[in-house]
């Protein structure tokens, strides 16, 4: 199972996180911090796998974004780097040629791309059809009960924040 | 600005950019702040606050979180969003709620009642969404909830394919975190023939649920071997095109295909020999796949086929029953272990190792051992390196012992110091188990020191000269060896540590060598003392009056050193104790009491190493041992049973004198260095350093304070007295050790974390720490401690955490018992936690009439408790608030009509009620006299209370 996903930038910045497991903020920040370190310190070239505690990490980068993922001893780490890879592509398909600004203007929907994809800690359906038509279902969704606001209304709450 | 898809919330783009286009870390907190501020007006003054604006809110506290920065209001508004009606509002919220609210939030009640509404929905998205939330969530009071309604939507006939799916791996999240609540009983067969659905999604999902499943209770789910074989034999045996979408980078179905694999890791290989056969075939085939060229260029293809070929190596040797596929695994690996992904290279490792512990295939991977030991020598990546350590390690046996030690040894030079200390037990292990020749056992052990005397722990050298003493044949060799060591200018503690206590055993065999002398040896060892620490110091002293006995001739030189004042002065109480006891021994004692007091030391009991026992605390999941039916194969470390030395002597033996030269235990010399039991609180100061020298010697068994009553340690009672008003300090200090204690409550909740700082200069081993509730008790609160080190090193402070929770109100206090080893000698400290009914408290606030009708309205006697007690401390009004305060009361201001009283009101919080509770306080300054009344709306209550708060004033 795994035990969490981060997403980083090459300064180190987080852009997504999730977890499977409880964890405190505070040991949140902790774990965060210190795989942002052992990651970003290792050199091209180098294996994706590295044992962490009890855990083993394993990790992609993408343009200018890692994807480290922490998994069980007994989980499977050349197809957690497919799970990330289906990931990417998914985020690819859905933004059209996805890169790290989508992921920080539209976090939500990164969010729910991958609650489709991988839930409780593992990989529910790997159909890149059907992970999209059901993003696709909840932008129908939305458009069907919202009306877009109009443009005022929104100049308005920015002048005022 | 890039594109927002979907349902854009302009506002939140425009704020992202904002803090994108902060060019500090100063400016972006500004704009956050002034965001915060905003958004906490809107939340409270805004009474026609929309959802879509709500929506954008709570989004923004969101993004705001995960910038990193902490967020403290919002989940209210988050909750509204799950009733909305508007699929992207309830999105948002349950998103919000997902990732910031915590299991224990008190709104959880209503999170859940949202999730049973959509659970119930007839839109299979608004659904799915609830499922999604509880998986992420996943909490017990979630389990409790919907336990039963989730099974149901997995085996309904009527529930769609992708609500199919997610239920499952929902289920299993709640399987994982509270089992009790999940009842799947009578369906668990028709979960099995989930792995049958014509819907990959929902096979694919149901495989780790049912995994789950079977690890609990492997019988009744059986049926899902024949079941898994079959689906993975449809799987392997399609053509890429079968699968469609399944199919990933020409590769059919892998995700499904590695979780079946896994799943039948659960189970012996399948009896029913049409199952086996079929089973045998799918991995013959996976293997055969292996070998076809290539279907792609792409890694993806190449990682997914991988993939599912190691699954498939798991598979085999977990089986472990057909050499012929074990075989083709091991040549498969070796292919990779050359292959130019590093990937691959690590993983073709660490498969290996567990080969390498199976019988059918040991020798072949035997035949690897020139490119690991290049992998050791050549690979970049330390991660890899380690690997090819492990698998060494794995395939070692008798016939490739020295060369695979020596490479070792010869790596360990320039080894990465992450793994030095991992190396030095496995060498340490492989030379014992290995060696024929035990001269060459000692040269190994002793290079270890040498080449890395920091990486050497305790266990190894403790072992070398356990070894030693059981083994007359090398005692000779042992002796000469460790004195050329020691001739080094500049030579490792550890070896001088080795070194005194060989010489001062055997030093005897080597004298008659003029260049190894008795006072060249003395000399020798005492130039390295001024060099080294106590406890190497104190070992030494041991040494010098085991010289006594074994050479009389330089008696006086050591007289003379253990009569200076740097040693009979020393400020280190063990070392002068030691000096004084020696010199004296050596003055007084005729010859034959000191031959028979400090004769040579008996032979060890046989037992398996202690060095195995460390590795495996090291490296739980990292040490092939681990796998338990395994273990005869792999390197075990004892004592060959050819010693000819009689095992059994020491128990037997009138030796209650002898003077051990390392730290004894209280039985004497039995478990001299504690090597049996390293962990251990029993083993008698092998760890202690030379806190526990000579106690027992001289003095008796001096195990003190050692009161496994229960009864409470004196200070305990006070210890506990402070805390009723307070939250943070110190519960208790004696000359060892200082326990501080934190805590917080919350509602019916409460934290306490509990530090224990070690004062001493020595460690503490066999550090134990049990909360004991009595049963009466155990029905009022619950009580739970995470667990604590067994050691706390000098000056150290180590924490536990104890979380507990109040069910009915309760007068009785939990009692913490510590226990650990302290200079030889068990302590025990009992005290009181810190835990009493009023700190469940939470004060309110309340104006004079609400406070008076509420006080008239509980005049029942039973509802009211006064006490009239003399004051304890000076009347300060400030002091007395406060006291109020911490004890969990408000403090509330113009209520009495005299203004010299205090007023206070609290809510009691127990798991099933809520109990209001009023006090007064009224303070009597010329008789120095207190009048303290409190009513509670529960019986019985207000006792309690004033029994706590009659001693605080």
């Amino acid at each position: 199972m795994m035990q969490f996903m981060l997403l980083f930038s090459r300064q180190g910045k987080l852009r997504l996180q999730k977890w499977y497991t409880a964890h405190t903020d505070k040991a949140k920040k902790k774990i965060t911090r210190e795989l942002i370190t052992l990651v970003l310190a290792r050199k091209p070239k180098m294996c994706s796998f590295l044992e962490w505690k009890d855990l083993k990490i394993v990790y992609k980068r993408y343009a200018s974004l890692y994807f480290c993922c922490a998994i069980e001893p007994e989980d499977n780490e050349l197809l957690t780097l497919e799970v990330i890879h289906r990931y990417v592509e998914l985020l690819d398909k859905y933004f059209g040629s996805v890169c790290e600004l989508d992921i920080i203007f539209n976090f939500e929907k990164a969010y729910f791309m991958l609650d489709e994809l991988l839930l409780g800690g593992e990989v529910q359906d790997t159909s890149k059809k059907n992970v999209l038509k059901a993003i696709a279902a909840q932008d129908l969704l939305q458009e069907e009960s919202e009306e877009p606001k109009g443009i005022l209304e929104e100049m308005g709450f920015t002048s005022s924040s | 600005m890039p594109a927002v898809k979907g349902d854009g919330m302009r506002g939140l783009a425009v704020f992202i950019s904002d803090i994108r286009n902060c060019k500090s870390k100063e400016a972006e907190i500004k704009r956050i702040n002034k965001e915060l501020a905003n958004i906490r007006s809107k939340f409270k003054g805004d009474k026609t606050l929309d959802g879509y604006q709500k929506k954008k809110y709570v989004c923004k506290l969101l993004f705001i979180f995960l910038l990193g920065h902490d967020i403290d209001f919002g989940q209210m508004e988050a909750v509204n969003l799950l009733s909305s009606n508007k699929y992207t509002e309830k999105q948002i919220g349950y998103l919000f709620i997902s990732v910031m609210v915590s299991a224990n939030n008190e709104l959880m009640k209503l999170v859940i009642q949202s999730i049973k509404n959509d659970l119930g929905s007839r839109n299979p998205i608004h659904v799915t969404l609830a499922l999604q939330c509880v998986a992420n969530i996943g909490s017990r009071e979630m389990a409790e909830g919907l336990g039963t309604d989730i099974p149901k939507l997995l085996v309904s006939g009527d529930t769609i394919d992708a609500v199919k799916q997610s239920a499952a791996l929902t289920l299993l999240r709640l399987l994982r975190t509270s089992p009790e609540f999940i009842q799947i009983g009578e369906w668990s067969s028709r979960v099995i023939h989930l792995l049958n659905d014509q819907h990959m999604g929902v096979v694919t999902s149901a495989a780790s649920l049912i995994e789950a499943l079977v690890k609990k209770n492997p019988d009744e789910y059986k049926g899902c071997v024949s079941l898994a074989v079959s689906r993975l034999s449809r799987i392997v045996t399609s053509s890429y095109t079968d699968l469609q979408d399944y199919t990933y980078y020409f590769v059919p179905a892998p995700w499904l295909s590695v979780k079946l694999l896994r799943l039948l890791q659960n189970y012996p290989p399948p009896e029913d020999p049409a199952v086996r056969t079929r089973l045998t075939e799918c991995l013959e085939t996976i293997l055969n796949k292996a070998q076809e060229p290539p279907k792609s260029k792409k890694v993806q293809h190449s990682n997914a086929k991988n993939a599912v070929l190691f699954e498939a190596i798991n598979l085999i040797i977990h089986m472990d029953s057909d050499p012929n596929l074990l075989v083709r695994a091991c040549n498969q690996l070796g292919q990779f272990l050359q292959h130019r992904e590093t990937n691959l290279r690590y993983l073709a490792l660490e498969s290996m190792c567990l080969l390498a512990t199976s019988e059918f295939s040991h020798e072949a991977v035997k035949k690897h051992q020139e490119t690991v030991v290049t992998a050791l020598k050549t690979e970049r990546d330390v991660s890899v390196r380690q690997r090819a350590v492990d698998l060494l390690y794995a395939m070692c046996d008798r016939t490739n012992a020295e060369e695979i030690v020596g490479e070792m040894l010869d790596y360990l030079e320039s080894a990465d110091y992450s793994i030095r200390e991992e190396m030095v037990l496995k060498v340490a292990i492989l030379a014992e188990k290995y060696a024929v020749d035990y001269t060459w056992y000692v040269d190994v052990i002793l290079n270890l020191i040498r080449i890395s005397g920091d990486y050497v722990s305790e266990e190894v050298w403790y072992r070398v000269i356990q070894i030693v003493i059981n083994r007359d044949d090398v005692q000779g060799y042992a002796a000469k060896t460790v004195f050329e060591a020691l001739q080094a200018p500049a030579c490792h503690e550890n070896m001088v540590k080795v070194g005194g206590y060989i010489l001062g055993e055997f030093g005897n065999l080597i004298a008659g060598d003029s260049r190894s002398s008795p006072i060249v040896q003395f000399q020798l060892l005492h130039s390295k003392y001024h060099l080294c620490g106590p406890g190497t110091r104190g070992l030494l002293l041991s040494t010098y009056i085991k010289f006594v006995n074994l050479f009389p001739e330089i008696k006086n030189s050591i007289q003379d050193v253990l009569r200076t004042n740097n040693n009979l002065r020393n400020s280190e109480v063990e070392l002068q104790q030691r000096a004084v006891e020696y010199l004296q021994l050596s003055t007084v004692a005729s010859t034959d009491v000191l031959a028979t007091v400090l004769e040579e030391m008996p032979p060890f009991p046989e037992r398996d190493s202690s060095i195995l026992a460390k590795l495996k605390k090291k490296k739980p999941s990292g040490v092939p041992e681990g796998t338990e039916p395994k273990e005869h194969k792999i390197p075990q470390a004892h004592m060959s049973n050819s010693l000819d030395t009689p095992a059994a002597a020491p128990l037997d033996n009138p030796i209650p004198l002898s003077v051990p030269i390392s730290p004894p235990s209280s039985s004497g010399s039995v478990d001299l260095l504690g090597l049996g039991t390293p962990t251990a609180p029993s083993g008698g100061g092998g760890d202690g350093g030379i806190g526990s020298l000579l106690v027992d010697v001289f003095g008796g068994v001096t195990s003190n304070g050692t009161d496994s009553s229960g009864n409470l340690t004196p200070g305990a009672e006070e210890g506990y007295q402070k805390f009723i008003c307070k939250n943070n300090g110190v519960l208790f200090e004696n000359d060892l050790l200082q326990i501080g204690v934190k805590t917080e409550f919350r509602a019916n909740l409460g934290r306490l974390g509990i530090f224990y700082g070690n004062k001493t200069s020595f460690q503490f081993t066999g550090f134990q720490v049990d909360t004991h509730v009595s049963e009466d008790l155990q029905t009022k609160i619950t009580c739970q401690q995470k667990p604590v080190g067994t050691v706390v090193d000098s000056g150290a402070q180590v924490q536990q955490v104890i979380n507990i929770e109040i069910i009915s109100e309760f007068t009785e206090a939990p009692t913490l018992q510590i226990s650990f080893l302290y200079s030889g000698a068990t302590q025990r400290i009992n005290l009181k936690l810190p835990v009493m009914l009023n700190k469940f408290i939470d004060a309110a606030e309340m104006d004079s009439t609400t406070f008076f009708t509420r006080w008239k309205a509980l005049n029942n006697p039973n509802q009211e408790c006064q006490r009239i007690f003399k004051g304890s401390f000076a009347m300060d009004t400030e002091q007395i608030k406060a006291k109020l305060l911490g004890g969990g009361f408000s403090v509330c201001e113009n209520i009495d009509p005299n203004p010299d009283n205090f007023v206070s009101a609290g809510v009691l919080h127990s798991r099933s009620a809520q109990i209001g509770c009023l006090l007064r306080l009224e303070p009597n300054k010329e008789a120095q006299m207190y009048r303290l009344t409190i009513r509670t709306n529960k019986d019985g209550i207000a006792n309690i209370l004033c029994d706590l708060f009659d001693k605080q004033f």
